[in-house]
């Protein structure tokens, strides 16, 4: 993956495909330096066994091929920066993943286009989930909630080329302020 | 947040473009795209919102874009399938944002799949 931002895309898809209703992604900047990035959801959730040995390359539970990398790969990512992964998650509850990163190790991702993953999954999804968004630095915050928008589209779904095209425009306007110059 | 008045002029602008879709739902054409680890770390998203962007552009009515997860084709990623009623199912692969209005052109408004961009060609 080439940014932070397809990371995100990746793993979001897999609150997703874990049956979430809610998934929520925080993205924030401490005055050190220190990126992370929370994807929260209220999906399915994973077993002791499955959540012991998802860090591997060859843990997934698709059955088109072998091999997962989503985790693995960001897992990777995050300690190349001197940060981490950290994983949560209960059967039933669902999962929360926490990744961490310095940006200023030379090795740490650009955050790329965060607006075009959140239109992504918003329009490619437009029934379920909903999604949170909070992106936070030194420099200002954001939120974005799509129950706000659902409840003012009244059954027109996000699926409309119109309303990807509000959104990403809208989402971009919001969050380069707060990461413009930083991380983008 | 850009104003949810702005939201609501759109709503009314696309409310009646979908009723009409309704009525003709047998007419639409999908755009099917692989969203998988594969798909996204060969190029999907930029290519998806090509498409949404292409589509909205050109006015079109009766196309949805869709996602899907891995095929097992993974070297041939970004893939895009484009189903038009009546018609083939049409693979294409290695897609990039670029390839993407002519897609629209020649195969979606004008009905001709562009042959070289297909995984036909590409498994040659």
């Amino acid at each position: 993956m080439r940014d932070l931002s397809l990371h995100i895309l990746d793993l979001m898809q897999n609150s997703i495909r874990a049956e979430a209703t809610v998934v929520s992604l925080s993205v924030l900047l401490d005055d050190n330096g220190i990126l992370s990035i929370i994807i929260e959801d209220d999906g399915t959730g994973m077993s002791e066994e499955l959540l012991s040995r998802v860090m591997s390359p060859f843990a997934t539970t698709r059955t088109t091929r072998k091999v997962g990398l989503g985790i693995p790969m960001m897992a990777e990512n995050c300690r190349l920066a001197g940060g981490d992964l950290q994983l949560e998650s209960a059967l039933g509850k669902g999962t929360k993943l926490t990744a961490t990163m310095d940006t200023a190790s030379i090795d740490c991702l650009p955050l790329g286009d965060l607006p075009g993953t959140v239109t992504t999954l918003v329009t490619m999804n437009p029934d379920k989930p909903e999604f949170v968004l909070h992106c936070q630095s030194p420099k200002g915050e954001m939120q974005f909630d799509t129950r706000e928008i659902r409840e003012a589209l009244q059954g027109v779904p996000f699926s409309e080329p119109e309303i990807a095209a509000w959104m990403l425009e809208s989402l971009r306007e919001e969050i380069e302020p707060i990461f413009g110059g930083v991380i983008l | 947040m850009k104003s949810l008045a702005e939201l609501q002029a759109i709503r009314e602008k696309t409310l009646n473009r979908i009723n009409l879709r309704k009525e003709e739902e047998s007419e639409a054409t999908r755009v099917v795209i692989g969203m998988a680890t594969c798909g996204i770390a060969a190029g999907a998203r930029p290519v998806m919102l090509s498409f949404m962007d292409e589509i909205q552009k050109r006015g079109l009515q009766h196309v949805t874009v869709s996602q899907t997860g891995c095929i097992g084709m993974c070297r041939l990623e970004p893939m895009v399938d484009v189903i038009m009623p009546g018609q083939e199912k049409v693979t294409y692969v290695h897609m990039t944002p670029e390839k993407v209005g002519r897609v629209v052109a020649e195969h979606i408004v004008n009905g001709r799949p562009v042959e070289e961009y297909t995984i036909g060609a590409a498994e040659k």
